[in-house]
């Protein structure tokens, strides 16, 4: 991995495409491909993927010394509900937890709200008898007489796999342990997920759909991950496989088969790295992540090279984009806000006959109206061929012929006329709403997180991300965007950015007043050890880095606050540090501290890796030219909303140094860049593309 | 200007967002768990005139209408020339900010080239201000704690530290409090600086046209959807448990062609202990309730808001006056959308669900006084359960789910973390969902004891004891809520004060929904799906849906 003069293969297989990048050394990229995907056998697209920029870079599999992989598969068998039958063990007495969960209703207003599928029906709820108190002492042993009838209930339930959830099994996990040993005494083939091993924190009903959702995907993938690695192998790769993971590192698939939750999301997880990445690389420590594709639009927060993490997200959300709507999944992961806005969102009038955008989309079948492929709603995408930015000719490395006429006729009988407008101006309104959405949803994602977007860089990928970045930054008071090369397979390009690691969160509550320190390192170095075998699989001989952070609060407060530990046995001198430290995070995000309140914390983290190579610095600009546009296109002004000339370039013979003003489109093969009229576009020494506002903020 | 409808759409947009984050700052910042577990929290934007243009979805219905009414009289009590950039008014009065002493609202003039062009307004629910505290055992609002009438509480920038120390001197949580009044201010001044940078990025220089365009979009789309309703007057009485003498909801609703009136004539007068409803508040509830069936996806601003008038006797329990006690008033509160339910049934079958358990199954819990003299362990629980909503026309009711309000449900594993009890028991409980061709929500069965050799003492104010919800439309009633100790003991009524002792159970079940439709209706792959999964016992399956195997 370490070998500076190796190859190195990311595959990222996401939903529609399988991106493909084959780097040399630390970043220099010698190939990248875009495959569809092959949803029913995903390694046939991938291999046809890394076959192709193999033959595209002349070289062959045994020149390959690292292969990091993604994929979307776990998160389409949870969408798509094409898992196991799983069933669930709870501590008796606790058997509706899953249907229970937090008693509410996700949105306000719906009488006839349907709660969301949490895989696991009542019938096949178990419970066994045994019971744990909140410190881990044993109040009522395990029923050890009890499991013969669990075998039978699970046979009767024809069920191949289970999830155990007993009360407070994080803080004391034998039950859990010898429960397993005496199903699979009994059914050797049954696959169980414990839910002290798949995330071990205090709150039964996240902690439970968690180890649900692990035991649901356990099976297909680890029949995927094993018969993916045979296929490399045949193909003559020769090194191990990484998999990503949610929360931004890299473990082995071994690790990967007995927690594929893990893997949910990590596709996204690819982009933010990158972004980091290129954060670190031009030096700039507040920044935001913006990766708009066809269906969806993400945004993460990234301070001092670090990506915003999260310890919880929803998966299968039963109304896509509303919050609480989904499946709670408690690990840890790289936080983003995702929202229904991507070229193949759906513009459509309400009752009050306001314009909306999204969530719905054309997707990439049948996709946007102007695709001639029979979608006939308008999207943002058509609204996009409407004002001219998109050129009908040279879409998709003119692979795809865009009907400019159908886009309009689409913008037009579904909005335009309906409102009283030309078509036009219709199109000009959708893009405002869309790109407006975007830019409240990042407000409120800073707003929530204590932080601000103003004074961000924007780093902007993914296939519209670099067309609408620019209007989303305007809206969000960014005034400095780089769209990075390559941007189209951004997340491939991360994945070979990120480390081997394993993040481990576990529950152990205490006030700052009555912190047992001796009890703490002890839990730290269990902590520790479980890190530190899944990290050395994937990495043997590296030296480890380690992180340490608790997650604290005032009593009574339910946000909690992530404070950074000493990587060290802690001593009473940590414990003023500790408070301090919580204090000035917390002045950070809420201006004053609360004197004389009790301080708690009731989670604590750890993550172990193996360093990555630095990140060259770079003096990213050099004095340099206005350039002419070679030709120019009509495009309806974002901001004035008047017809005008735009210059076009080549992305491709752009050279360092090139100012390009706005109103532009920087054309490349998988994207373009449209630098609007406030904007000016300048490019790095290693290509990447600088826009920087020159006007007083107005929209 | 050729796309300013859409312009103005957009700030519209942004006027939502501007409230949202709002709204998220302070529940982030608040220290009551009400508002932690709940968002019991409000946040709202209004013109220069008072009016609400916009306001964030919250947690609970409690503030929807009260928030838009409270500015309104802050904005006429106080006038427009004395207000300099930096001020902010406040008041806790029940009878015009939100119902109890517990909400504060807090109001701030928004400046534009010196002068004001609107007000951002929030409220909150803050831990405690003395008195009895939380509870429905006042005889009068004196008893119930400290009322601020409105005031300045930030002059130019300086808050009023007198004022801060009178709440504080009055509370048992002045800590919290102090917190919970600097996140209250800290809202307050994020909303207006939001306000001011939309302002200057739109280029606006007022509020007017855009105001006018939300509220008359707004008001005319909720007056198309009241004018596809069926006009006339339909009538509905509730009977409710009370605090020791069972009462009478009246009302009388009244749909016409622009307009909804709700009337509360005829309802019981007023209860000795808290648990009387201000008018503002029971309106909150009602038209929510409203709102859920008609236009429910019209923003709440003035113009959504003013075709839905309410109105009650004065001193009736759901217009209660000074010096009525009124701490525990969202227990009957949050039986108001069944009695608004009842009336717009008749006019809507099709589209109006059973009634629920309702009145959420709070579970106050704390350490007995003399705890801290036996070196026992002093703790706060504020646990909230719920029971299953009404069976819908066409779907089955939500068991344990949280309606009328949005509260959260407690987890069992934080709790016993932070506080001396153990449950043995959280599960649903079968046969508690009223009958019918849809099915009622279940409600739960909880046991909790103490974990170590304390007692503990409870403070209960459920409803739905002695009086289930009930089904409609040959729909049968839900059951109703239980609580004992042991499962041999006596059942107790909902309202006061238990305690419970080391070693014995509390043992408390939630109400189920009410029924829809005959029972005989039911699908039958329905009911075998409900007797498999335990939901519905055999025995229940024969005598409620004559079941025969």
């Amino acid at each position: 991995m370490s070998n500076d003069s190796g190859l190195r293969l990311a595959i990222d297989i996401g939903g529609t495409f399988t991106d493909t990048v084959l780097i040399q050394g630390p970043s220099q990229i010698l190939a990248t491909t875009k495959t569809p995907t092959t949803p029913d056998q995903p390694a046939v697209g991938a291999i046809e993927g890394a076959r192709s920029v193999l033959k595209e870079a002349g070289r062959d599999w045994s020149q390959i010394n690292g292969m990091i992989h993604g994929t979307t598969l776990a998160t389409n068998a949870l969408i798509e509900r094409r898992g196991a039958r799983v069933a669930t063990v709870t501590t008796e007495g606790f058997r509706d937890i899953l249907e229970i969960g937090y008693e509410r209703r996700y949105s306000q207003y719906a009488i006839n709200l349907v709660k969301p599928d949490l895989l696991v029906p009542r019938t096949r709820a178990l419970t066994i008898g045994g019971r744990v108190d909140a410190h881990g002492k044993e109040l009522t042993q395990l029923d050890e007489g009890a499991v013969l009838r669990l075998v039978a209930d699970l046979q009767r339930l024809n069920c191949k796999a289970v999830a155990i959830c007993l009360m407070h099994s994080y803080a004391n996990p034998a039950q859990e342990l010898r429960l397993r040993a005496l199903l699979t005494e009994n059914v050797p083939d049954l696959v169980v997920s414990l839910s002290h091993e798949v995330s071990p924190e205090a709150r039964e009903f996240d902690r439970l759909c968690t180890t649900v959702a692990n035991a649901y995907i356990q099976p297909l993938m680890g029949k995927y991950l094993a018969d993916f690695k045979a296929r490399f192998a045949a193909e003559g790769l020769k090194c191990p496989i990484l998999m990503m993971t949610a929360g931004g590192g890299m473990t082995t698939v071994e690790t990967a088969a007995r927690l594929p939750i893990r893997l949910v999301e990590s596709g996204p997880a690819g982009g933010a790295i990158l972004a980091s990445q290129i954060a670190e690389e031009v030096d700039v420590r507040k920044v935001l992540s913006f990766d708009m594709g066809g269906t969806t639009a993400k945004l993460c927060l990234i301070d001092d090279f670090r990506p915003q993490t999260a310890r919880k997200f929803e998966i299968s959300r039963a109304e896509r984009f509303i919050k609480g709507s989904g499946m709670p999944v408690r690990i840890p992961v790289i936080e983003m806000i995702e929202i229904g806005a991507g070229g193949g969102s759906i513009a459509s009038l309400d009752r009050l006959n306001r314009l909306c955008v999204g969530p719905q989309s054309a997707g990439s079948d049948p996709g946007p109206a102007g695709f001639g492929k029979g979608g006939i709603n308008p999207t943002v995408t058509d609204a996009d061929i409407s004002q001219g930015y998109i050129d009908p000719d040279r879409f998709a490395e003119g692979r795809l012929q865009v009907d400019r006429a159908a886009s309009d006729r689409s913008v037009s009988a579904h909005i335009g006329s309906r409102l009283s407008m030309e078509t036009d101006d219709a199109a000009f309104a959708i893009s405002e709403i869309v790109d407006e959405n975007m830019a409240s949803a990042g407000r409120m994602h800073a707003v929530e997180s204590g932080k601000d977007l103003s004074a961000r860089l924007m780093i902007a990928f993914g296939g519209n991300g670099p067309l609408h970045a620019t209007r989303v930054a305007r809206r969000s008071q960014v005034r400095r965007i780089l769209i990075p090369r390559d941007p189209g397979v951004g997340s491939a390009v991360g994945f070979l950015f990120a480390p081997v690691s394993f993040e481990i969160v576990r529950s152990f509550y205490t006030t700052i007043d009555s912190l047992d320190l001796f009890k703490l390192n002890s839990f730290f170095a269990d902590l520790y050890d479980e890190a530190e075998e899944v990290v050395r699989a994937g990495a043997p001989d590296a030296t480890l880095r380690t992180r340490r952070v608790a997650f604290m609060r005032y009593h009574g407060q339910g946000h909690e606050i992530e404070v950074e530990l000493p990587n060290r046995t802690l001593t009473f001198d940590d414990l003023e540090n500790l408070r301090s430290d919580f204090e000035s995070e917390y002045i950070g995000q809420f201006k004053r501290i609360v004197p004389g309140m009790t301080i708690e914390v009731l989670n604590w983290g750890l993550t172990v890796s193996a360093p990555v190579p630095a990140p060259l610095k770079h003096t990213n600009m050099i004095e340099g030219q206005p350039v002419d546009a070679w030709e120019t296109r009509d495009i309806l002004c974002d901001i004035s909303g008047v017809w005008c000339k735009a210059g076009v370039f080549e992305r491709s013979a752009l050279k360092p140094g090139d100012i390009v003003s706005g109103p532009a489109l920087i054309v490349e093969p998988q994207t373009t860049t449209f630098v609007s009229a406030d904007f000016t576009a300048q490019i790095d020494t290693v290509g990447n593309i600088w826009l920087t506002g020159t006007q007083e903020i107005r929209t | 200007m050729r796309t300013s409808q859409t312009r103005l759409q957009v700030m519209w947009n942004r006027l939502l967002a501007v409230v949202e984050e709002q709204g998220q700052a302070l529940v982030r910042a608040a220290f009551s768990p009400i508002v932690r577990e709940c968002g019991d929290i409000s946040a709202g934007i209004f013109d220069f005139h008072g009016r609400m243009v916009a306001q964030a979805v919250t947690g609970t219905p409690g503030h929807i209408n009260t928030m838009a009414e409270a500015v309104k009289t802050l904005r006429t009590r106080f006038p427009i020339q004395d207000m300099k950039p930096g001020d902010i008014y406040m008041t806790n009065d029940p009878w015009i900010a939100s119902g109890h002493l517990n909400d504060f609202l807090l109001m701030m003039p928004v400046f534009f080239d010196d002068k004001v062009v609107g007000f951002t307004s929030c409220t909150s629910h803050l831990v405690d201000l003395g008195g009895l505290g939380m509870g429905p055992e006042g005889s009068d609002i004196y008893d119930e704690g400290l009322l601020i009438p409105p005031c300045k509480l930030v002059d130019e920038g300086k808050v009023n530290n007198l004022l801060l120390e009178i709440v504080k001197a009055n509370s048992r949580e002045p800590i919290a409090n102090e917190g919970d009044i600097y996140a209250l201010i800290a809202c307050c001044e994020a909303g207006a600086a939001r306000l001011h940078q939309m302002m200057v990025e739109f280029g606006l220089k007022d509020l007017y046209e855009l105001s006018d365009y939300v509220i008359e979009t707004s008001r005319r789309g909720t007056i198309e959807a009241i004018s596809e309703l069926p006009s006339g007057t339909w009538r509905h009485v509730l009977k409710v448990d009370g605090y020791g003498a069972e009462i009478e909801l009246h009302a009388s609703l009244t749909i016409a062609k622009d307009h909804l009136l709700l009337d509360f004539s005829g309802t019981s007068g007023c209860s000795d202990k808290g648990i009387n409803v201000p008018l503002n508040y029971a309106a909150a509830y009602s038209v929510f309730a409203l709102r859920c069936i008609i236009g429910p996806d019209i923003p709440n601003n003035a113009g959504s808001l003013a075709p839905f008038q309410v109105t009650g006797p004065k001193g009736c329990i759901l217009n209660a006056q000074p010096p009525a006690p009124v701490a525990m008033r969202h227990t009957l509160g949050q039986m108001t959308p069944d009695l608004v339910f009842g009336c717009l049934s008749q006019a809507l079958p099709e589209l109006v669900p059973a009634e629920g358990a309702s009145c959420m199954y709070d579970l106050p819990l704390r350490n007995v006084p003399e705890a801290p003299d036996l070196g026992d362990k002093q703790f706060a629980l504020e646990l909230v359960f719920n029971g299953g909503t009404g069976a819908r026309p066409t779907l089955d009711g939500l068991s344990a789910t949280a309606f009328p309000s949005g509260v959260w449900g407690s987890q069992i594993e934080t709790t016993e973390s932070v506080a001396p009890v153990l449950f043995h028991r959280r599960e649903f409980r079968p046969d508690s969902g009223g009958a019918g061709r849809f099915r009622g929500g279940l409600g739960q069965h909880i046991e909790i004891s103490a974990s170590s050799d304390q007692d503990f003492l409870v403070f209960l104010s459920v409803e739905r004891i002695l009086n289930p919800a009930k089904g409609r439309y040959g729909g049968q009633d839900g059951a109703a809520g239980r609580v004992r100790i042991g499962r041999s003991g006596e059942e107790l009524p909902g309202k006061g004060e238990l305690r419970v002792k080391a070693g014995e159970t509390l043992v408390f079940e939630t109400p189920g929904g009410g029924g829809y439709g005959a029972p005989q209706d039911r699908c039958r792959n329905a009911l075998s799906w409900d007797i498999e999964a335990g939901l519905v016992s055999a025995d229940a399956a024969k005598s409620s849906y004559g079941d025969t195997p």
